[in-house]
Protein backbone atom coordinates (compact mmCIF):
# COMPACT_ATOMS: atom_id res chain seq x y z
CA UNK A 1 0.00 0.00 0.00
CA UNK A 2 1.56 3.27 -1.06
CA UNK A 3 0.20 6.08 1.11
CA UNK A 4 -1.34 6.13 4.59
CA UNK A 5 -4.00 8.76 4.00
CA UNK A 6 -7.52 7.80 4.97
CA UNK A 7 -7.90 5.84 1.72
CA UNK A 8 -4.65 3.84 1.98
CA UNK A 9 -5.22 3.24 5.69
CA UNK A 10 -8.76 1.97 5.11
CA UNK A 11 -7.62 -0.28 2.23
CA UNK A 12 -4.70 -1.66 4.28
CA UNK A 13 -6.99 -2.52 7.20
CA UNK A 14 -9.55 -4.18 4.94
CA UNK A 15 -6.96 -6.27 3.09
CA UNK A 16 -5.11 -7.24 6.28
CA UNK A 17 -8.38 -8.35 7.87
CA UNK A 18 -9.17 -10.37 4.75
CA UNK A 19 -5.99 -12.35 5.40
CA UNK A 20 -3.45 -10.69 3.09
CA UNK A 21 0.01 -9.77 4.35
CA UNK A 22 0.04 -6.00 4.06
CA UNK A 23 2.79 -3.38 4.24
CA UNK A 24 2.23 0.37 4.00
CA UNK A 25 4.87 2.80 2.69
CA UNK A 26 4.13 6.34 3.77
CA UNK A 27 6.51 9.21 3.04
CA UNK A 28 5.58 11.10 6.21
CA UNK A 29 6.44 9.92 9.70
CA UNK A 30 2.73 9.41 10.52
CA UNK A 31 -0.59 8.49 8.92
CA UNK A 32 -3.12 10.95 7.52
CA UNK A 33 -0.80 13.89 6.91
CA UNK A 34 -1.82 14.61 3.29
CA UNK A 35 -5.24 15.79 2.09
CA UNK A 36 -6.65 13.76 4.97
CA UNK A 37 -5.24 16.23 7.51
CA UNK A 38 -6.51 19.16 5.45
CA UNK A 39 -10.07 17.91 4.90
CA UNK A 40 -13.20 18.71 6.83
CA UNK A 41 -14.31 15.21 7.71
CA UNK A 42 -17.95 15.57 6.74
CA UNK A 43 -19.17 11.99 6.24
CA UNK A 44 -21.73 12.81 3.60
CA UNK A 45 -24.24 11.18 1.29
CA UNK A 46 -24.36 12.90 -2.08
CA UNK A 47 -26.96 12.82 -4.86
CA UNK A 48 -25.08 14.31 -7.79
CA UNK A 49 -25.07 10.95 -9.63
CA UNK A 50 -26.39 7.45 -8.92
CA UNK A 51 -22.82 6.17 -8.68
CA UNK A 52 -21.85 8.92 -6.20
CA UNK A 53 -24.95 8.17 -4.15
CA UNK A 54 -24.25 4.42 -4.13
CA UNK A 55 -20.67 4.92 -2.96
CA UNK A 56 -21.39 7.58 -0.35
CA UNK A 57 -24.42 5.86 1.17
CA UNK A 58 -22.66 2.48 1.30
CA UNK A 59 -19.66 4.13 2.90
CA UNK A 60 -21.84 5.98 5.39
CA UNK A 61 -23.26 2.67 6.59
CA UNK A 62 -19.69 1.37 7.04
CA UNK A 63 -18.76 4.50 9.02
CA UNK A 64 -21.76 3.99 11.27
CA UNK A 65 -20.49 0.48 12.09
CA UNK A 66 -16.90 1.64 12.57
CA UNK A 67 -18.07 4.47 14.84
CA UNK A 68 -18.80 1.89 17.57
CA UNK A 69 -15.09 1.18 17.90
CA UNK A 70 -13.45 4.49 16.88
CA UNK A 71 -11.32 6.03 19.64
CA UNK A 72 -12.48 9.34 21.15
CA UNK A 73 -9.71 11.29 19.34
CA UNK A 74 -11.36 10.42 16.00
CA UNK A 75 -14.09 12.83 17.19
CA UNK A 76 -16.98 11.07 15.46
CA UNK A 77 -20.06 13.24 15.88
CA UNK A 78 -23.49 12.25 14.55
CA UNK A 79 -24.55 15.88 14.13
CA UNK A 80 -26.44 15.55 10.82
CA UNK A 81 -26.01 17.87 7.86
CA UNK A 82 -28.15 20.80 6.82
CA UNK A 83 -28.20 21.99 3.22
CA UNK A 84 -29.20 25.63 3.40
CA UNK A 85 -31.51 27.18 0.78
CA UNK A 86 -31.15 30.94 0.41
CA UNK A 87 -34.13 31.56 -1.86
CA UNK A 88 -37.17 30.01 -3.54
CA UNK A 89 -35.12 28.56 -6.38
CA UNK A 90 -32.87 26.74 -3.94
CA UNK A 91 -35.93 25.60 -1.99
CA UNK A 92 -37.13 23.79 -5.11
CA UNK A 93 -33.74 22.08 -5.15
CA UNK A 94 -34.36 21.09 -1.51
CA UNK A 95 -37.62 19.46 -2.58
CA UNK A 96 -35.91 17.60 -5.41
CA UNK A 97 -33.18 16.34 -3.10
CA UNK A 98 -35.78 15.35 -0.51
CA UNK A 99 -37.61 13.16 -3.03
CA UNK A 100 -34.32 11.68 -4.21
CA UNK A 101 -33.36 10.65 -0.67
CA UNK A 102 -36.86 9.60 0.33
CA UNK A 103 -37.00 7.21 -2.65
CA UNK A 104 -33.75 5.68 -1.44
CA UNK A 105 -34.68 5.38 2.23
CA UNK A 106 -32.22 8.03 3.40
CA UNK A 107 -33.69 9.89 6.39
CA UNK A 108 -34.32 13.49 5.30
CA UNK A 109 -36.49 16.36 6.51
CA UNK A 110 -37.43 19.65 4.87
CA UNK A 111 -37.14 22.65 7.19
CA UNK A 112 -39.01 25.87 6.48
CA UNK A 113 -37.52 29.28 7.18
CA UNK A 114 -38.62 29.29 10.83
CA UNK A 115 -37.50 25.73 11.53
CA UNK A 116 -34.12 26.49 9.96
CA UNK A 117 -33.69 29.50 12.25
CA UNK A 118 -34.56 27.35 15.26
CA UNK A 119 -32.18 24.61 14.19
CA UNK A 120 -29.29 27.06 13.61
CA UNK A 121 -29.90 30.37 15.41
CA UNK A 122 -26.66 31.91 14.11
CA UNK A 123 -27.70 31.71 10.45
CA UNK A 124 -28.79 35.04 9.02
CA UNK A 125 -32.50 35.78 9.17
CA UNK A 126 -34.68 35.31 6.11
CA UNK A 127 -33.13 32.21 4.57
CA UNK A 128 -35.70 30.16 2.68
CA UNK A 129 -35.27 26.78 4.37
CA UNK A 130 -33.14 23.69 4.28
CA UNK A 131 -32.78 19.96 3.96
CA UNK A 132 -31.74 18.07 7.09
CA UNK A 133 -29.90 14.80 6.52
CA UNK A 134 -29.93 13.26 9.97
CA UNK A 135 -27.64 10.34 9.13
CA UNK A 136 -24.68 12.51 8.07
CA UNK A 137 -21.90 12.84 10.59
CA UNK A 138 -18.40 14.27 10.97
CA UNK A 139 -15.05 12.99 12.20
CA UNK A 140 -11.46 14.18 12.67
CA UNK A 141 -9.87 12.52 9.62
CA UNK A 142 -6.16 12.26 10.55
CA UNK A 143 -6.99 10.42 13.78
CA UNK A 144 -9.43 8.15 11.96
CA UNK A 145 -6.62 7.37 9.46
CA UNK A 146 -4.24 6.75 12.37
CA UNK A 147 -6.71 4.32 13.89
CA UNK A 148 -7.21 2.41 10.62
CA UNK A 149 -3.42 2.19 10.21
CA UNK A 150 -3.07 0.78 13.74
CA UNK A 151 -5.77 -1.75 12.97
CA UNK A 152 -3.87 -2.85 9.86
CA UNK A 153 -0.72 -3.20 11.97
CA UNK A 154 -2.58 -5.13 14.67
CA UNK A 155 -3.65 -7.63 12.01
CA UNK A 156 -0.05 -8.35 11.05
CA UNK A 157 0.59 -5.40 8.73
CA UNK A 158 3.99 -3.71 8.49
CA UNK A 159 3.94 0.07 8.53
CA UNK A 160 6.95 1.81 7.02
CA UNK A 161 6.84 5.50 7.86
CA UNK A 162 9.27 7.93 6.29
CA UNK A 163 9.49 5.78 3.15
CA UNK A 164 8.82 7.59 -0.09
CA UNK A 165 8.04 5.44 -3.10
CA UNK A 166 9.61 6.64 -6.34
CA UNK A 167 8.49 3.88 -8.69
CA UNK A 168 5.84 1.16 -8.77
CA UNK A 169 6.22 -1.95 -10.90
CA UNK A 170 4.48 -5.34 -11.25
CA UNK A 171 6.90 -6.81 -8.73
CA UNK A 172 6.91 -4.14 -6.04
CA UNK A 173 8.02 -0.62 -5.18
CA UNK A 174 11.28 1.27 -5.25
CA UNK A 175 11.99 3.67 -2.39
CA UNK A 176 13.81 6.97 -2.49
CA UNK A 177 16.96 5.37 -1.03
CA UNK A 178 16.83 2.87 -3.94
CA UNK A 179 15.71 -0.06 -1.76
CA UNK A 180 13.33 -2.36 -3.61
CA UNK A 181 10.41 -3.89 -1.69
CA UNK A 182 8.91 -6.96 -3.36
CA UNK A 183 5.13 -7.11 -3.37
CA UNK A 184 2.62 -9.51 -4.91
CA UNK A 185 0.24 -6.61 -5.43
CA UNK A 186 0.73 -2.86 -5.07
CA UNK A 187 -2.00 -0.31 -4.43
CA UNK A 188 -1.33 3.34 -5.26
CA UNK A 189 -3.25 5.36 -2.67
CA UNK A 190 -1.26 8.58 -2.74
CA UNK A 191 -4.18 10.98 -3.25
CA UNK A 192 -3.51 13.91 -5.58
CA UNK A 193 0.13 12.78 -5.88
CA UNK A 194 -0.93 9.53 -7.60
CA UNK A 195 -0.11 10.99 -11.03
CA UNK A 196 3.58 10.93 -10.10
CA UNK A 197 3.47 7.13 -9.86
CA UNK A 198 0.80 6.59 -12.54
CA UNK A 199 1.20 9.47 -15.00
CA UNK A 200 -1.50 8.20 -17.37
CA UNK A 201 -4.42 8.84 -15.01
CA UNK A 202 -6.53 11.97 -15.43
CA UNK A 203 -6.30 13.24 -11.84
CA UNK A 204 -5.72 16.92 -11.10
CA UNK A 205 -5.07 18.70 -7.81
CA UNK A 206 -7.85 21.02 -6.71
CA UNK A 207 -6.73 23.33 -3.99
CA UNK A 208 -8.91 24.13 -1.00
CA UNK A 209 -8.64 26.50 1.97
CA UNK A 210 -10.06 26.01 5.46
CA UNK A 211 -10.02 28.05 8.66
CA UNK A 212 -10.66 26.96 12.24
CA UNK A 213 -11.86 29.09 15.12
CA UNK A 214 -11.30 29.03 18.82
CA UNK A 215 -13.81 27.08 20.95
CA UNK A 216 -17.41 28.34 20.82
CA UNK A 217 -19.51 25.36 21.93
CA UNK A 218 -23.04 25.39 20.52
CA UNK A 219 -22.44 28.15 17.98
CA UNK A 220 -23.05 25.70 15.12
CA UNK A 221 -25.01 22.47 15.61
CA UNK A 222 -24.96 20.68 12.25
CA UNK A 223 -22.60 20.41 9.33
CA UNK A 224 -23.92 23.34 7.25
CA UNK A 225 -23.57 23.65 3.50
CA UNK A 226 -25.12 26.21 1.19
CA UNK A 227 -27.04 24.68 -1.69
CA UNK A 228 -25.08 26.85 -4.08
CA UNK A 229 -22.13 24.58 -3.13
CA UNK A 230 -22.96 22.14 -5.88
CA UNK A 231 -23.01 24.81 -8.58
CA UNK A 232 -19.65 26.02 -7.30
CA UNK A 233 -18.04 22.67 -6.57
CA UNK A 234 -18.73 21.21 -9.98
CA UNK A 235 -17.42 23.99 -12.08
CA UNK A 236 -14.22 22.47 -13.41
CA UNK A 237 -12.61 25.73 -14.42
CA UNK A 238 -13.51 28.74 -12.28
CA UNK A 239 -12.23 29.36 -8.75
CA UNK A 240 -15.05 29.27 -6.23
CA UNK A 241 -15.93 29.58 -2.56
CA UNK A 242 -18.94 28.22 -0.69
CA UNK A 243 -20.40 28.49 2.79
CA UNK A 244 -19.57 25.24 4.51
CA UNK A 245 -19.08 25.10 8.29
CA UNK A 246 -18.71 22.26 10.71
CA UNK A 247 -19.06 21.92 14.48
CA UNK A 248 -16.16 20.10 16.11
CA UNK A 249 -16.43 18.06 19.30
CA UNK A 250 -14.06 20.60 20.88
CA UNK A 251 -16.48 23.48 20.27
CA UNK A 252 -14.27 24.77 17.48
CA UNK A 253 -15.81 25.66 14.13
CA UNK A 254 -14.27 24.61 10.88
CA UNK A 255 -14.97 27.15 8.14
CA UNK A 256 -14.72 26.31 4.44
CA UNK A 257 -14.30 26.14 1.65
CA UNK A 258 -12.65 27.09 -1.60
CA UNK A 259 -11.87 25.31 -4.85
CA UNK A 260 -9.09 26.24 -7.25
CA UNK A 261 -7.67 24.49 -10.28
CA UNK A 262 -4.21 24.87 -11.70
CA UNK A 263 -2.54 26.02 -8.47
CA UNK A 264 0.18 23.74 -7.15
CA UNK A 265 1.53 26.03 -4.43
CA UNK A 266 0.17 25.12 -0.98
CA UNK A 267 0.53 28.64 0.44
CA UNK A 268 -2.63 30.08 2.03
CA UNK A 269 -3.81 32.92 -0.23
CA UNK A 270 -5.21 36.09 1.32
CA UNK A 271 -7.74 36.95 -1.41
CA UNK A 272 -9.10 33.38 -1.53
CA UNK A 273 -9.37 33.28 2.27
CA UNK A 274 -11.10 36.61 2.49
CA UNK A 275 -13.63 35.57 -0.19
CA UNK A 276 -14.24 32.35 1.67
CA UNK A 277 -14.70 34.06 5.04
CA UNK A 278 -16.89 36.77 3.51
CA UNK A 279 -19.14 34.03 2.15
CA UNK A 280 -19.31 32.41 5.58
CA UNK A 281 -20.14 35.76 7.21
CA UNK A 282 -22.85 36.36 4.61
CA UNK A 283 -24.62 33.23 5.87
CA UNK A 284 -23.59 33.49 9.55
CA UNK A 285 -22.92 37.15 10.39
CA UNK A 286 -21.71 36.41 13.93
CA UNK A 287 -18.74 34.48 12.51
CA UNK A 288 -17.20 37.93 11.99
CA UNK A 289 -16.76 38.27 15.78
CA UNK A 290 -15.18 34.86 16.31
CA UNK A 291 -11.48 34.40 16.69
CA UNK A 292 -9.88 32.30 13.94
CA UNK A 293 -6.76 30.54 15.14
CA UNK A 294 -5.44 28.74 12.07
CA UNK A 295 -5.85 28.54 8.31
CA UNK A 296 -4.44 25.97 5.89
CA UNK A 297 -4.82 24.47 2.44
CA UNK A 298 -5.02 21.00 0.93
CA UNK A 299 -5.30 19.34 -2.45
CA UNK A 300 -8.24 17.24 -3.55
CA UNK A 301 -7.62 14.67 -6.27
CA UNK A 302 -10.14 15.64 -8.96
CA UNK A 303 -11.27 13.43 -11.85
CA UNK A 304 -13.23 14.49 -14.97
CA UNK A 305 -16.44 12.70 -13.88
CA UNK A 306 -16.13 13.45 -10.14
CA UNK A 307 -15.87 9.74 -9.33
CA UNK A 308 -12.82 8.07 -7.78
CA UNK A 309 -10.55 5.51 -9.39
CA UNK A 310 -10.88 2.20 -7.54
CA UNK A 311 -9.46 -1.03 -8.96
CA UNK A 312 -6.89 -2.49 -11.33
CA UNK A 313 -4.59 0.00 -13.05
CA UNK A 314 -5.29 -0.32 -16.79
CA UNK A 315 -2.53 -2.25 -18.55
CA UNK A 316 -1.12 -3.83 -15.35
CA UNK A 317 -1.92 -7.11 -13.59
CA UNK A 318 -0.59 -6.42 -10.12
CA UNK A 319 -1.00 -2.70 -9.64
CA UNK A 320 -4.19 -1.19 -8.27
CA UNK A 321 -5.39 2.39 -7.88
CA UNK A 322 -7.38 3.97 -5.04
CA UNK A 323 -7.37 7.71 -5.68
CA UNK A 324 -9.37 10.52 -7.30
CA UNK A 325 -11.77 11.03 -4.39
CA UNK A 326 -11.89 14.83 -4.79
CA UNK A 327 -13.85 16.39 -1.91
CA UNK A 328 -15.34 13.13 -0.65
CA UNK A 329 -12.42 10.89 0.18
CA UNK A 330 -13.04 10.84 3.91
CA UNK A 331 -16.67 9.90 3.29
CA UNK A 332 -15.94 7.25 0.68
CA UNK A 333 -12.72 5.76 2.07
CA UNK A 334 -14.38 2.80 3.77
CA UNK A 335 -16.47 1.84 0.73
CA UNK A 336 -13.35 2.24 -1.43
CA UNK A 337 -11.52 -0.25 0.78
CA UNK A 338 -14.36 -2.70 0.65
CA UNK A 339 -14.73 -2.53 -3.16
CA UNK A 340 -10.98 -2.79 -3.71
CA UNK A 341 -10.71 -5.84 -1.45
CA UNK A 342 -13.68 -7.43 -3.26
CA UNK A 343 -11.96 -6.97 -6.60
CA UNK A 344 -8.61 -8.30 -5.37
CA UNK A 345 -10.18 -11.29 -3.65
CA UNK A 346 -12.75 -12.03 -6.37
CA UNK A 347 -15.67 -11.36 -4.03
CA UNK A 348 -19.05 -9.91 -4.95
CA UNK A 349 -19.61 -6.31 -3.86
CA UNK A 350 -22.49 -4.63 -2.09
CA UNK A 351 -22.75 -2.09 -4.95
CA UNK A 352 -21.67 -2.29 -8.63
CA UNK A 353 -17.94 -1.54 -9.02
CA UNK A 354 -17.93 -0.54 -12.69
CA UNK A 355 -18.57 3.24 -12.27
CA UNK A 356 -15.27 3.57 -10.37
CA UNK A 357 -13.11 1.26 -12.50
CA UNK A 358 -9.97 3.07 -13.59
CA UNK A 359 -10.44 1.51 -17.05
CA UNK A 360 -13.56 3.62 -17.71
CA UNK A 361 -13.06 5.90 -20.67
CA UNK A 362 -12.67 9.24 -18.88
CA UNK A 363 -10.16 8.12 -16.27
CA UNK A 364 -6.98 7.91 -18.32
CA UNK A 365 -5.48 10.26 -20.87
CA UNK A 366 -6.20 9.25 -24.47
CA UNK B 1 -4.32 61.23 36.70
CA UNK B 2 -6.04 58.58 34.52
CA UNK B 3 -9.78 58.45 34.81
CA UNK B 4 -11.26 55.99 37.36
CA UNK B 5 -13.54 53.37 35.82
CA UNK B 6 -15.66 50.55 37.15
CA UNK B 7 -15.62 47.11 35.55
CA UNK B 8 -17.51 43.98 36.51
CA UNK B 9 -15.51 40.79 36.93
CA UNK B 10 -17.48 37.57 37.53
CA UNK B 11 -20.32 39.57 39.03
CA UNK B 12 -18.18 41.80 41.32
CA UNK B 13 -17.67 45.49 40.64
CA UNK B 14 -14.00 46.48 40.63
CA UNK B 15 -12.17 49.77 40.16
CA UNK B 16 -9.85 50.21 37.17
CA UNK B 17 -8.03 53.05 35.43
CA UNK B 18 -8.51 54.19 31.85
CA UNK B 19 -5.66 53.01 29.61
CA UNK B 20 -5.23 49.69 31.39
CA UNK B 21 -5.53 46.41 29.53
CA UNK B 22 -8.18 44.02 30.75
CA UNK B 23 -5.38 41.59 31.66
CA UNK B 24 -3.70 44.21 33.86
CA UNK B 25 -7.00 45.02 35.54
CA UNK B 26 -7.57 41.33 36.26
CA UNK B 27 -4.10 40.91 37.76
CA UNK B 28 -4.60 44.05 39.83
CA UNK B 29 -7.85 42.59 41.13
CA UNK B 30 -5.94 39.47 42.22
CA UNK B 31 -7.41 37.28 39.51
CA UNK B 32 -4.79 34.75 38.40
CA UNK B 33 -7.09 32.29 36.70
CA UNK B 34 -8.31 33.80 33.44
CA UNK B 35 -9.53 30.55 31.94
CA UNK B 36 -9.36 26.78 32.20
CA UNK B 37 -7.40 25.06 29.43
CA UNK B 38 -8.81 22.20 27.39
CA UNK B 39 -6.95 19.78 29.67
CA UNK B 40 -8.40 21.42 32.79
CA UNK B 41 -5.46 23.57 33.90
CA UNK B 42 -5.77 27.16 35.14
CA UNK B 43 -4.28 29.74 32.74
CA UNK B 44 -3.56 33.47 32.80
CA UNK B 45 -1.89 36.09 30.61
CA UNK B 46 1.65 35.08 29.67
CA UNK B 47 3.12 37.01 26.76
CA UNK B 48 1.12 40.19 27.18
CA UNK B 49 1.42 40.91 23.46
CA UNK B 50 -1.34 38.98 21.74
CA UNK B 51 0.64 35.93 20.69
CA UNK B 52 0.07 33.14 23.22
CA UNK B 53 -3.75 33.28 23.56
CA UNK B 54 -3.45 32.22 27.21
CA UNK B 55 -5.28 35.32 28.44
CA UNK B 56 -8.65 34.69 26.78
CA UNK B 57 -11.73 35.77 28.73
CA UNK B 58 -15.35 36.59 27.90
CA UNK B 59 -15.92 40.33 27.48
CA UNK B 60 -19.46 41.72 27.20
CA UNK B 61 -20.69 38.26 26.19
CA UNK B 62 -18.06 37.67 23.53
CA UNK B 63 -16.04 34.53 24.33
CA UNK B 64 -12.31 34.10 23.69
CA UNK B 65 -11.21 37.75 23.75
CA UNK B 66 -7.49 38.28 24.34
CA UNK B 67 -7.55 40.40 27.48
CA UNK B 68 -3.99 41.67 27.01
CA UNK B 69 -5.02 43.38 23.74
CA UNK B 70 -8.19 45.09 24.93
CA UNK B 71 -8.38 48.22 27.09
CA UNK B 72 -10.89 48.48 29.91
CA UNK B 73 -14.04 50.53 29.36
CA UNK B 74 -16.37 51.82 32.03
CA UNK B 75 -19.08 49.22 32.71
CA UNK B 76 -17.28 46.42 30.89
CA UNK B 77 -18.50 42.97 31.93
CA UNK B 78 -15.73 40.37 32.14
CA UNK B 79 -16.07 36.68 32.83
CA UNK B 80 -13.20 34.30 33.54
CA UNK B 81 -13.77 30.54 33.59
C1 LIG C 1 -10.31 21.79 2.02
C2 LIG C 1 -10.74 20.37 1.89
C3 LIG C 1 -11.94 19.95 2.52
C4 LIG C 1 -12.36 18.62 2.41
N1 LIG C 1 -13.49 18.25 3.07
C5 LIG C 1 -13.91 16.95 2.99
C6 LIG C 1 -15.08 16.52 3.68
O1 LIG C 1 -15.73 17.28 4.41
N2 LIG C 1 -15.48 15.22 3.54
C7 LIG C 1 -14.79 14.34 2.76
O2 LIG C 1 -15.20 13.19 2.65
N3 LIG C 1 -13.66 14.72 2.11
C8 LIG C 1 -13.22 16.00 2.21
N4 LIG C 1 -12.09 16.39 1.53
C9 LIG C 1 -11.42 15.42 0.67
C10 LIG C 1 -10.55 14.48 1.46
O3 LIG C 1 -9.72 15.22 2.34
C11 LIG C 1 -9.69 13.66 0.48
O4 LIG C 1 -10.50 13.12 -0.54
C12 LIG C 1 -9.04 12.50 1.20
O5 LIG C 1 -8.32 12.93 2.33
C13 LIG C 1 -8.10 11.75 0.26
O6 LIG C 1 -7.42 10.77 1.01
P1 LIG C 1 -6.24 9.97 0.34
O7 LIG C 1 -5.84 8.94 1.32
O8 LIG C 1 -6.64 9.53 -1.02
O9 LIG C 1 -5.11 11.07 0.09
P2 LIG C 1 -4.09 11.75 1.14
O10 LIG C 1 -4.72 12.02 2.44
O11 LIG C 1 -3.43 12.88 0.43
O12 LIG C 1 -3.05 10.60 1.41
C14 LIG C 1 -2.05 10.26 0.51
C15 LIG C 1 -0.86 9.83 1.34
O13 LIG C 1 0.14 9.35 0.48
C16 LIG C 1 1.39 9.83 0.90
N5 LIG C 1 2.24 9.83 -0.27
C17 LIG C 1 2.13 10.62 -1.37
N6 LIG C 1 3.08 10.30 -2.27
C18 LIG C 1 3.82 9.30 -1.71
C19 LIG C 1 4.93 8.53 -2.15
N7 LIG C 1 5.47 8.74 -3.35
N8 LIG C 1 5.42 7.57 -1.33
C20 LIG C 1 4.87 7.35 -0.09
N9 LIG C 1 3.81 8.05 0.37
C21 LIG C 1 3.29 9.00 -0.44
C22 LIG C 1 1.09 11.21 1.45
O14 LIG C 1 2.08 11.61 2.37
C23 LIG C 1 -0.25 10.98 2.12
O15 LIG C 1 -0.14 10.61 3.48
C24 LIG C 1 -11.62 17.71 1.65
C25 LIG C 1 -10.42 18.10 1.04
C26 LIG C 1 -10.00 19.41 1.16
C27 LIG C 1 -8.70 19.80 0.52
S1 LIG D 1 -1.12 37.22 27.21
FE1 LIG D 1 -0.44 36.22 25.41
S2 LIG D 1 -2.04 36.72 24.03
FE2 LIG D 1 -2.63 37.80 25.78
Amino acid sequence: MVGAGIVGAACAKELAEAGLRVAICEQNGYAGGGATAAGMGHLAVMDDSDAQFALTSYSQSLWRELAQELPAEAEYLACGALWVAADEEELREVERKFRFYQNRNVPAEILDSKQLAEAEPNLRAGLAGGLLLTADSVCYPPCAAGYLTKRAAATGGNIFFGKKVTEVSESGVRLEDNTFLTAGLTVIATGAAAVRLAPEIDVHPRKGHLAITDRYPGFVRHQLIELGYLKNAHSTTADSVAFNVQPRVTGQILIGSSRQFGVEDAVAEGPMLSNMLARAIEYMPAIADLSTIRVWTGFRAATPDNLPLIGARPGYRRIYLATGHEGLGISTSLATASLLADEILGRDSAIPRSPYEPSRSVAVHA
Amino acid sequence: MPENLTIEVNGCELPAKAGMSVAAALFQAGEFRFRISASGQPRAALCGMGICFECRVTIDGQANCRSCQILVRDGMVIRTS
